[in-house]
């Protein structure tokens, strides 16, 4: 059964409404720019963790003008850090996807003892001139399901983007899916390497990179930058995957951080 | 009536197959395929010999703008060019009309507060302080300003350059996006207590409401006419009267692109290709450029979505003669433009500061000077006088170069001087 609760932080200036459900050890499931869908992935995680889905600021209901109160990554780091004193997590397994990877992995830099286990899915944070991550606010609304999914017009693609139908429905999804790219891109634009890797390595906890082989967006050269920095971290690919590799292939994902994190 | 010629500085040669080949004229278009720099040198000097002939022509101000990496208009510096403008035109009364430099782009911002104040005073106070926000593709795209940030940017900025105009003791600015301790700019705009306003816009709520409650000119800086904007600018003039100011029409700026020829069917032969070249390359980028997620805030995005205000037409389907008759172009001979502009701009939109867009895309030298000789001869003349009988007061123009209203001479009277 999904529970959720909206928890305030920041001198309740940002209210962050936090999905959660299942049974056992607790799991923080930081999202992407796209925003938060409980989607089959969590659901198969909850089957062996009690899993919190917490929304970027200003992505959640009713509370958009959440976001100018954070100024920049700082701000958001702590924010989390509120997040997880507020919900009395001392210690959590972290996942994170594409831009909430990036923020998975600041947060168990700057307060490693609250990770116990660190998964990041496509996560960005640094960048290479010879393989530039794509900035996907360029990217026409058409062309750009093909850049993160390996089949951009399957449920998948329905379930991260969003109905096309009725009208109001469509246009719903498109102030959502607008507003949580604005949201998170204030913290990577232009270019999404904020200085990572000046702090990566208080990362204390294990460390498990997934990432979609087909990666069109981050490509998976890109894990290089972490393993190498992370000591005793490892890669994980999955083939026949992109930018989103647990939207598509939510059960074989979920089993590899099932696995890793050890239930 | 305040008539000024603005100049974009296009890119006159583009290839025939350029949006079919490329994917943008802005942010992306690739310099070393496209232009060389020999030519884009007489390009500049094409541009400033057209306003100062303009200048010399009898117009009432001549307009420059900013933007970047594109092909479509290249001024990265307005202010490189109103300089030039403004030490040439010395001795005249024509305004220099800066459309101007952006300030969230400038770090830090005082750098606009400073430029202006010398174009002031090189200029003996002839100066129109545009002050507008930038385009995403400039600000967000160019010059790596994040989107979420860029109108709180802009709003800290402008409240900057009003105090730095006219405080009286050194201040410090303790901002968001800008610290400085000690403020205190050197030079001083000759203009007091500081050169008139104006903010060019796109059609955004929240601008309306930042112009009115600001006092300055809103400028719509349109290219699909009068007609596709009669909606918007009523909008603005709903905003004037909701928060009780008057509805005096220097209130208003627009720009309406224009050709003169001696004959409607003269005008077409003459200038078809280059309005074309103009919507078909020069305003060839991606829907998805101009609202970049987090541009916007919450309230226009929704608004946005739910109404598209872009215009649902593709221009490039659209040939001369629909850009005509839609009025994107004002165009034929001086009686259709002269009337064309009355009722449609003028009277239409109630818009006291008219800019008029002369030199338009591929538009050669020669074609432009001549456009902007008919334009001055047979037109300008029949246009000046709109206002003066209702006795406006154009707070914001230079006020050493504001006439008195004179009385309005008759409809015979104008019409034997054409």
């Amino acid at each position: 059964m999904r529970t959720e609760q909206t928890i305030s932080v920041w001198q309740n200036r940002v209210r962050m409404r936090v999905l959660s459900a299942g049974q056992g050890p607790a799991l923080v499931y930081c999202h992407g720019p796209w925003g938060l869908n409980w989607d089959p992935f969590l659901t198969e995680l909850a089957k062996s963790f009690t899993v919190y889905a917490p929304e970027h600021p200003g992505t959640s209901p009713g509370v958009p003008d959440d976001i100018y109160h954070l100024d920049g990554l700082w701000d958001l780091v702590l924010c989390y850090d509120e997040l997880l004193t507020a919900l009395k997590l001392e210690e959590v397994a972290l996942v994170g996807h594409s831009f909430g990877g990036m923020v998975a992995c600041e947060l168990a830099a700057a307060v490693p003892r609250r990770v116990r286990r660190l998964t990041l899915i496509d996560p960005i944070g640094f960048w290479r001139d010879a393989e530039p991550v794509v900035n996907w606010t360029m990217l026409s609304p058409t062309d750009m399901p093909a850049y993160i999914l390996r089949d951009p017009t399957g449920e998948a693609a329905q379930r991260m983007f969003g109905p096309t139908e009725p009208p109001e429905a469509a246009a719903a999804a498109r102030v959502r899916l607008m507003w949580a790219m604005g949201a998170t891109s204030k913290f990577i634009w232009p270019i999404p390497d904020k200085g990572l890797k000046k702090r990566i390595h208080r990362v204390s906890a294990p460390t498990l990179l997934i990432w979609g082989k087909e990666d069109r967006l981050v490509p998976l050269v890109y894990a290089d930058e972490f393993t190498r920095r992370i000591p005793g971290s490892r890669l994980q690919t999955v083939d026949g995957a992109g930018h989103a590799p647990q939207v598509e292939q939510p059960e074989r994902v979920a089993r590899m951080v099932r696995e890793f994190i050890g239930a | 009536m305040k008539i000024s010629m603005f100049h974009l500085m296009p890119h006159r040669e583009l290839p025939a197959d350029f949006e079919k080949r490329y994917e943008s004229v802005w942010v992306t278009p690739p310099w070393g395929e496209l232009a060389d720099a020999r030519r884009v040198g007489q390009y500049y000097n094409w541009t400033i010999d057209e306003l100062l002939f303009a200048a010399r022509s009898g117009f009432d101000g001549v307009c420059t703008n900013e933007h970047h990496q594109n092909a479509y208009g290249f001024m990265p510096s307005p202010n490189i060019m109103g300089a030039v403008l403004a030490k040439a035109t010395n001795g005249s009364r024509v305004a220099i009309v800066q459309m101007g430099a952006t300030l969230p782009t400038s770090n830090p911002p005082i750098r606009v507060a400073e430029e202006y104040a010398m174009l002031d005073c090189i200029s003996g106070g002839r100066l129109v302080a545009g002050l507008p926000l930038g385009s995403p593709m400039d600000v967000n795209f160019c010059y790596g300003i994040t989107p979420m940030e860029h109108r709180e940017r802009y709003r800290e900025a402008f409240a900057l350059t009003l105090k730095a105009w006219q405080a009286r003791e050194i201040f410090a600015w303790n901002g968001k996006y800008t610290q400085l301790a000690n403020v205190n700019l050197w030079p001083r705009p000759i203009q007091q207590p500081h050169p008139p306003v104006w903010v060019p816009g796109s059609g955004s709520i929240s601008t309306f409401d930042f112009a009115v409650d600001n006092n300055v000119c809103y400028c719509f800086l349109s290219y699909s006419g009068a007609k596709a904007a009669k909606s918007m600018m009523d909008g603005y003039w709903h905003v004037v009267t909701d928060k009780g100011k008057d509805t005096n029409p220097y209130r208003a700026g627009f720009l309406q692109l224009v050709v003169v020829g001696e004959t409607d069917a003269q005008a077409e032969e003459k200038y078809a290709k280059h309005v074309e070249y103009f919507y078909h390359k020069c305003l060839h980028w991606p829907v998805q450029y101009l609202s970049p997620p987090g541009n916007q805030d919450y309230r226009s995005l929704v608004a946005a979505v739910a109404k598209p205000l872009r215009r649902a037409e593709d221009p490039k389907t659209l040939r001369y003669r629909d850009f005509v008759e839609k009025g994107y172009v004002i165009a034929g001979s001086p009686a259709t433009v002269r009337d064309r502009l009355k009722e449609e701009v003028i009277k239409g939109l109630n818009v006291g500061n008219l800019m008029v867009l002369l030199q338009i895309g591929s538009m050669p030298h020669e074609l432009t000077l001549e456009n902007i000789d008919l334009f001055a001869r047979k037109v300008l003349p029949e246009l000046r006088g709109e206002w003066n009988q209702e006795g406006w007061v154009n707070h914001w123009w230079p006020e050493g170069l504001r006439d008195a209203p004179a009385p309005r001479p008759s409809a015979g009277t104008v019409a034997s001087r054409a």
